[in-house]
């Protein structure tokens, strides 16, 4: 077996191999990805829709020129936030699913901006510092149930979810309504709105805020000491406490981080979104901003830089849905068939335990390779 | 408050009681065998949906089968994910309740109707006239399935086997018995449980499906079970509570002097009890020791 290690063959194979390795996670989500959108073209199929012409619609909508690109990047914005909040409990060992209703609250409290006049520039920190407290304190109930009483986070912020829909829808048509325009709240003054990046695209300059979050998030967990707590808790639980690290603390600390994230997420949408800059009855521009960002936060491997990378994947699935929609004629509902299908597959772990792992399987491999080419040539000089 | 508003209360309680009650004694199946499923939230939605789907083409009976059977495809998939390739558990049920989510939005578009699908009368499933009103049939079966349980997790060898998977599956396994198969039964047992409550929700007690008609009753029956401690008795009466919960808020929004309070409050109530029950049950409440994990043989 030795001898086989010097050969060019092994290099070639050893490279291949380093390779896979070192892509190892980012390989893992495109193999999620490509899984996902398979279970939706047959779907399609099955009842009655062509794939090809969706997914090439989708696409082009979505990467295809620079409006679309812009709305992509526009769409992936408060999944960034939102995939922060999933992904920093995830790492503190946590299911935190309560992204969902601390963006309908962060939202809220960002159009309360609309009630008193201040300059432009400090009228939007006072909105995203709203934002911000109202997401952390709703992220805060589960937090002390899962601290003083031991109840799953899993159950508690899913019921504080529905308790902020009905809290949220009550304040939409009753607190936070246009007396003008029932249907809406009033309006974000333009002193409190991000200004538009990209002009005519809805892209505006809340996406350096998100770059910003993500980066700090990225500091807080692996540069300081309150970061290691976080993520040694997550690694060992038992561990962690034995080395004096409190984990009540480190709940508390990373479910109010997640519902800062989750809170500027709602801030991201009501007050950087053209053209209303305002929140609708019924909530259809923030629904399901929580759950995406699960699917962001899974693809993106719970790391501050994948899960930038993973919210174009999903800002352009949802932009570039529409433009299915409209092109194609195939319903937008299909894109979150995609997203599940990908967080299924995110959860089978060795996805690629398919592609050789150790030096051993290499070495078998390469063995199984002389061996075919042997008898090829045998082959070849039996029958001249 | 007369006796016939004291009937009709008590049909609404029963009606509400029973998808969580279903669901919730599937998931102690399920639980005692040593795997979580949160996916249930989705299972009642997809079978609520499926489920209108066969009401449509053969009739009720048939509605409430294809439900079950879609709870049982979709808890398969779960174990086996969850069984035999090491899955995490959490993120499984996460994607699935996303899953359920688009699948019944894009279904019910492909019907023709975003939103809402009502189920023609010839498919709703025949319910018993009272004096208070009608009865679905389906409340008896979840009258009787919790002693069942109970007496199967308790009274037979199966039970046992079930709870050794649970507790200790190094020692099962070193009996000789099978972890991953029988967590696989369990969970599909539990899923077929979840499907037929989704299929009742639509084809005999609401009478329609929509988008949020599982509406966390999937979550709730997790409570529940957390409240129940995999007790299926005690499931019962913790379904039962809630159902009394559901009804009392549908009796608030008629009343002519609670006009004042917004329904949105009203609707809140179920989901703030949940969390009152969950918080209030834990402490005494012990789980099997292997819930949640993978069992993977050294």
């Amino acid at each position: 077996m030795r001898e086989n290690q010097g050969t060019s063959e092994f290099r070639l194979l050893r490279g291949v191999h380093r390779t896979l390795t070192g892509l190892h996670p980012a390989l893992e989500s495109l193999l999620a990805a490509v899984v996902g959108m398979a279970v939706g073209a047959i779907l399609m199929r099955i009842w009655g829709y062509n794939p090809w012409k969706a997914y090439a619609a989708l696409f082009r909508g979505a990467y295809g020129s620079a409006f679309g690109r812009a709305s992509s990047l526009a769409r992936g914005v408060p999944l960034v936030f939102t995939a922060m909040t999933f992904a920093i409990c995830m790492r503190a060992g946590m299911f935190n699913i309560g992204a969902e209703g601390q963006v309908f609250l962060g939202a809220a409290a960002a159009i309360t901006v609309a009630f008193f006049h201040l300059p432009p520039g400090l009228h939007l920190i006072v909105g995203l510092v709203f934002a911000m407290i109202a997401g952390a304190a709703w992220s805060i109930g589960p937090a002390l149930l899962k601290v003083t009483r031991g109840v799953h986070e899993v159950i508690s912020t899913i019921m504080f979810n529905w308790i902020a829909r009905f809290l949220v829808f009550f304040l939409v048509t009753n607190v936070l309504v246009d007396p003008r325009r029932a249907e809406k709240t009033f309006s974000i003054p333009v002193s409190a709105r991000f200004p538009v990046l990209v002009s005519r695209t809805d892209l505006s300059y809340s996406i350096f805020l998100a770059i910003a979050f993500a980066l700090v998030i990225y500091f807080v967990l692996w540069h300081t000491v309150v970061g290691y707590e976080i993520r040694a808790a997550g690694l060992n639980p038992t561990a962690a406490r034995y080395g004096g690290i409190n984990s009540k603390r480190t709940i508390l600390l990373s479910f109010i981080l997640g519902g800062i994230g989750a809170g500027l997420a709602g801030a991201s949408i009501v007050m950087g979104q053209p053209p209303t800059y305002a929140m609708f009855s019924g909530l259809p521009m923030i629904t399901n901003t929580g759950f995406d960002g699960m699917a962001v936060a899974m693809v993106g491997r719970n790391h501050p830089i994948g899960i930038l990378v993973a919210a174009v994947f999903f800002g352009g699935l949802t932009a570039g849905g529409r433009t299915m929609q409209i092109f194609a004629s195939t319903p937008l509902e299909v894109v979150r068939v995609v997203t599940g299908v990908i967080v299924i597959t995110m959860a089978i772990p060795e996805l690629l335990r398919i592609f050789p792992r150790t030096k051993g399987e290499l070495v078998k491999i390469l063995a199984l390779i002389r061996k075919l080419r042997q008898k090829r040539a045998s082959q070849s000089e039996e029958s001249p | 408050m007369d006796i016939s508003q004291i009937g009709s209360i008590l049909i609404i309680t029963l009606h509400a009681m029973v998808p969580i009650c279903l669901t919730a004694v599937g998931e102690i199946i399920g639980e005692t065998a040593g795997l979580f499923n949160i996916g249930l939230e989705g299972i009642l939605l997809t079978s609520a949906f499926t489920g209108v789907l066969g009401a449509k083409a053969g009739g009720a009976v048939v509605g409430l089968l294809v439900g079950m059977g879609t709870g049982a495809i979709i808890s398969l998939i779960f174990s086996v994910i969850n069984t035999y390739w090491k899955g995490n558990q959490m993120i499984t049920g996460i994607g699935i309740n996303l899953l359920a989510l688009g699948f019944v939005a894009f279904g019910l578009i492909v019907l023709g109707s975003p939103g809402f699908h009502p189920v023609p009368p010839e498919g709703r499933l025949v319910a018993i006239r009272t004096p208070w009103g009608r009865l679905s049939p389906i409340i008896f079966v979840a009258l009787v399935i919790p002693f069942v349980a109970h007496w199967f997790l308790n009274r037979t060898r199966a039970g046992l086997i079930l709870k050794a998977t649970g507790e200790s599956p190094e020692a099962a396994d070193v009996a000789g018995i099978r972890v991953n198969l029988v967590r696989l039964l369990a969970t599909t047992f539990g899923g077929i449980l979840a499907g037929l409550a989704g299929a009742y929700i639509s084809v005999s007690w609401i009478g329609s499906v929509t988008k949020q008609i599982s509406a966390g009753r999937g979550f709730i029956s997790l409570a529940t079970v957390v409240f129940s401690g995999l007790n299926p008795l005690l499931a019962l009466l913790g379904a039962f509570v809630f159902g009394l919960f559901e009804s009392i808020a549908t009796w608030i929004r008629n009343l002519p002097a609670a006009r004042m309070i917004p329904w949105q409050f009203v609707a809140m109530i179920p989901y703030v009890v949940t969390l009152l029950v969950v918080s209030g049950a834990i402490g005494r409440v012990r789980f099997p020791k292997a819930l949640g994990k993978p069992y993977i043989r050294e």
